[in-house]
């Protein structure tokens, strides 16, 4: 890997368990600032496991646990005196399905930004009006803010999930298959936005789709059975793969 | 970025403090079971000193001479309740299968929610209803042929001998099942809603009947939730009170004929404890309802638990 | 000997035709007693129904005491047992995971649920009436909010365990603090469900009769004093159908058609409502 590349994410020795049951084994990893890293593999791999690390997720069930080290800034994600709120605020995430919450579209975006932030009404007119424009969805909204988000398509409701987790301004996005649920043009929409906010933010995506990973990442890795098999540019993994396994699963022979 | 120190910091406060209310509520429910179980004991305490053990096997109940015992109440409680599930589980089964696998869509939701109503009548409705309406028929009509037909057999026939007097323990027994059967029925169709439709599919897909899906398909799948609604049922049954006051007798006589008057522990204590005079009385009626709680508590524990059994085992089976 | 097939397909059609009849039996008792109740219950409703106090025996009068004493309670009950309902339901579905108290609630809330009511009444009695010294409406109000309370424990468990963990991810995931997840996101993603149970358990403690029987009592003058013992449509209905008066029986008639129906428009309401509120989500 690009020695030039600075860092947003370390990962050392890390191992997870559900229970007793090893999910991650000794992953160390970097994540390139301002790029898109991809997690690729078959289900059940541990690539949505890795990522739900980054932001602790893990923590909200009971018999999971986590060890080894997770640098963000000079900072332990994994350290017990960690603030997960403040973690949260800087870790955005984006789900597999759509999850705007019950209120109108504005509330949505407003509620994150809300929890860290007083700003004035006119303020937050524009962080929500910002928000939107990032995420490709202010055209279609605009006139229908004060409407429930329930009420938009899957494709606008992902968006405005997009929208709501870089209202706050978070330093790294985490992408969950977020277009797994999502019809191919949709998806389009999705994947020229990725490319356009890795400007401004650091995106860790998990897919399993891996034409989508070819299209939108800069860095590739990819995982199976709790293991990180390969890791490195993108355009190397798939076109010249270092790893008898991740050959047999991107040309397709296996999983 | 700014993040303020001390807002999150009083985020944590705010959270804990939300957390500790809402555990507060949940350790008063638990203080609440056990403040009714206190203050029933408290209650009967008189009655528990001057009776003994004897108070359950005594068939006294004599407010003159103050000799009180639980017998009669208890046989009749048992008794009605069990009719009433023998009548109302076959039904409601019936009912849960029509509901799930037999009635045409658009008829699916107006008769779910028309037996539901069914569940929503108050109590003292039907009680009304059994006394003015469906005793004086059932006297004139179904308690001659009862007697004379069912009470002409061996073994069973002295239960049903009697005068037609329209009200008693039969009729008790009736009424508490058509109130049970809506509760026993919609737990009954909601688990049958949960049985994979593939797997209903993949047996259809054999050539099996629809009787032959339900009986050896969704039945053996949701066992454990159709044990649980029959206990529900019961649990409702035992503590039913105003229905089977207005219609039981109240008569504090053992008898053999389920056509004769009898009583049952809540119908007893709806019609005495308020005209109870005297410590010995009163106390004697809430020992009547502690027994009441204690049998419905078991009841409904054994349900909770045969449930939590079965359901673990189903987890780990599928 | 019948073949196989034929012997299956009789069986299935023996099985299928008594589900029917169990379908039409259920039915047959609904029917029946409504049309007992609009039959006895219309004749009976007069204007002074909603006019007049209750009578003494072999006078004409109304149920406006009892009815005004049956709302007050059912409201009361309802308003002091929704909000610990739903705190301890929430307890249970949000904070609920680990130790032994919350499967503990549970536990014994179920069993709460389906406790036979007259016992409810016997404790309030116990721990109430008795020391007070007298009946009241305030007793009567406690007694149905101890019947309040599990019902809505169990919806509001019941309907946070359908918010898709998702939802809660997502509002975590914005680093909301826990109490802003429950309070802003989760509770307000099960409204309409929570709603739904609430006006069943009003719909509930509206036709019990059992609690109120050793705590309201009865009052035959108009009361508007929670510390009185307080007239209510239960126990009027149940005093005056056992008395020999026809008068008394047939205001009992009037009272039991009008609870009816308020009880059955609620149901109905509640599950219309409920239909909605998930429809839109």
């Amino acid at each position: 890997m690009n020695a030039t590349t600075p860092h947003r994410i370390v990962v050392k020795d890390l191992n997870f368990y559900y229970g007793k049951f090893r999910a991650l084994k000794d992953i160390n990893l970097d994540i390139a600032d301002k790029k898109v890293t991809a997690f690729i593999g078959p289900s059940g791999c541990g690539k949505s496991t890795l990522l739900r690390t980054f932001n602790r997720m893990y923590q909200l069930y009971p018999n999971q646990t986590a060890t080894g080290s997770i640098m963000l800034d000079g900072d332990n994600i994994l350290d017990r005196n960690q603030d997960l709120n403040k973690l949260r605020a800087k870790v955005g995430m984006v789900f597999q399905k759509p999850t705007p919450f019950p209120m109108s579209i504005y509330d949505n975006i407003a509620f994150g930004v809300k929890l860290y932030h007083n700003l004035s009404r006119n303020d937050m007119d524009e962080r929500v009006e910002w928000a939107l424009k990032k995420a490709a969805l202010w055209v279609e909204v605009k006139d229908k803010l004060k409407q429930s988000g329930m009420g938009l398509s899957g494709g606008q409701q992902q968006r405005l999930c997009i929208a709501r987790a870089i209202a706050v301004k978070p330093q790294v996005l985490l992408l969950d298959e977020p277009t797994s649920a999502l019809d191919p043009i949709s998806t389009a929409h999705i994947e020229k936005l990725i490319d356009e906010l890795k400007e401004d933010f650091t995106i860790v995506i998990v897919t399993h789709n891996m034409q989508q990973a070819a299209r939108v990442s800069d860095y590739t890795a990819y995982m199976y059975m709790g293991d990180l098999v390969e890791f490195g540019e993108t355009s190397s993994v798939f076109t010249n793969p270092k790893r008898k396994e991740t050959e047999d699963y991107i040309t397709g022979r296996f999983g | 970025m700014f993040l303020h120190e001390a807002r999150l910091k009083r985020q944590s406060l705010l959270d804990s403090l939300f957390r500790n209310l809402t555990r507060l509520a949940a350790i008063g429910v638990l203080l609440l079971l056990a403040s009714i179980l206190f203050s029933l004991v408290m209650g009967s305490m008189p009655a528990i000193h001057a009776f003994g053990f004897g108070f359950l096997k005594s068939a006294d109940w004599d407010p003159v001479n103050d000799k009180f015992g639980a017998l009669i109440p208890i046989i009749g409680t048992l008794v009605t309740s069990g009719i009433a599930l023998l009548i109302a589980i076959p039904v409601s089964f019936g009912i849960a299968l029509f509901l799930t696998e037999l009635s045409p869509r658009a008829l699916r939701r107006p008769l779910g929610v028309a037996i539901e109503l069914l569940a929503g009548i108050p109590s003292i409705i039907y009680g009304m209803w059994g006394l003015f309406v469906f005793a004086p028929l059932f006297a004139d009509h179904v308690e001659p042929w009862i007697s004379d037909h069912i009470g002409a057999l061996p073994y069973v026939g002295p239960f049903f001998v009697g005068p037609p007097m329209g009200i008693g323990m039969l009729t008790a027994s009736i009424i508490l099942a058509i109130m049970v059967i809506p509760f026993i029925s919609s737990v009954m169709r909601d688990v049958f809603d949960v049985v994979p439709a593939m797997l209903k599919e993949s047996a259809y897909g054999l050539g099996s009947t629809t009787w032959e899906v339900v009986m050896k398909v969704v039945l053996p799948y949701t066992k454990v939730g159709v044990a649980g609604g029959i206990m529900l049922g019961l649990g409702r049954a035992l503590g039913e009170t105003m229905a089977v006051t207005f219609v039981i007798g109240n008569a504090h006589e053992l008898s053999k004929s389920l056509l004769n008057p009898g009583n049952s522990i809540s119908s007893a204590l709806a019609n005495e404890f308020t005209e109870a005079v005297g410590e010995l009385y009163t106390s004697s009626l809430i020992e009547l309802g502690l027994i009441l709680f204690f049998i419905t508590f078991v009841v409904l524990s054994i349900a909770r638990f045969m449930l939590y059994r079965l359901g673990k085992r189903e987890g780990k089976a599928s | 000997m019948l073949n196989l097939y034929t012997k299956r397909r009789l069986t299935n059609a023996i099985g299928l035709s008594i589900s029917v009849a169990a379908m039409a039996f259920g039915l047959f008792w609904l029917c029946w007693i409504l049309w007992t109740l609009l039959d006895h219950g219309l004749p009976a409703m007069t204007p002074a129904v909603f006019a007049k106090m209750t009578p003494p025996p072999g006078s004409s009068g109304g149920l406006l005491n009892a009815i005004y004493g049956s709302i007050a309670m059912t409201m009361g009950g309802t308003l002091i047992g929704t909000p610990i309902g739903i705190m301890a339901g929430t307890y249970l579905a949000e904070f609920g995971q680990r130790g032994w108290l919350s499967p503990l609630t549970r536990f014994i809330n179920d069993i709460l649920l389906s406790a036979p009511s007259i016992v409810i009444g016997l404790f309030i009695y116990e721990i109430y009436v008795v020391r007070l010294k007298h009946f009241s409406g305030w007793a009567g109000t406690l007694a149905l909010a101890i019947i309040v309370i599990p019902i809505v424990i169990r919806t509001t468990e019941n309907m946070l365990r359908l918010v898709p963990s998702s939802l809660r991810e997502a509002a975590a995931a914005l680093g909301a603090p826990q109490w802003k997840i429950i309070n802003f996101v989760t509770l307000r993603a099960a409204r309409a469900g929570i709603i739904t149970g609430v006006m069943l358990a009003i719909a509930r403690i509206s036709g019990e009769t059992a609690p109120l029987l050793f705590t309201a009592l009865n009052n035959q003058f108009w009361n508007k004093d929670m510390s009185q013992p307080m007239a209510n449509l239960p126990v009027v209905i149940f005093q005056f159908a056992m008395s020999p008066y026809e008068d008394w029986q047939k205001l009992a008639w009037a009272g039991a058609l009008l609870i009816t129906f308020s009880v059955l428009t609620l149901n109905i309401l509640a599950r219309t409502l409920f239909r909605q509120g998930n429809s839109t989500h």
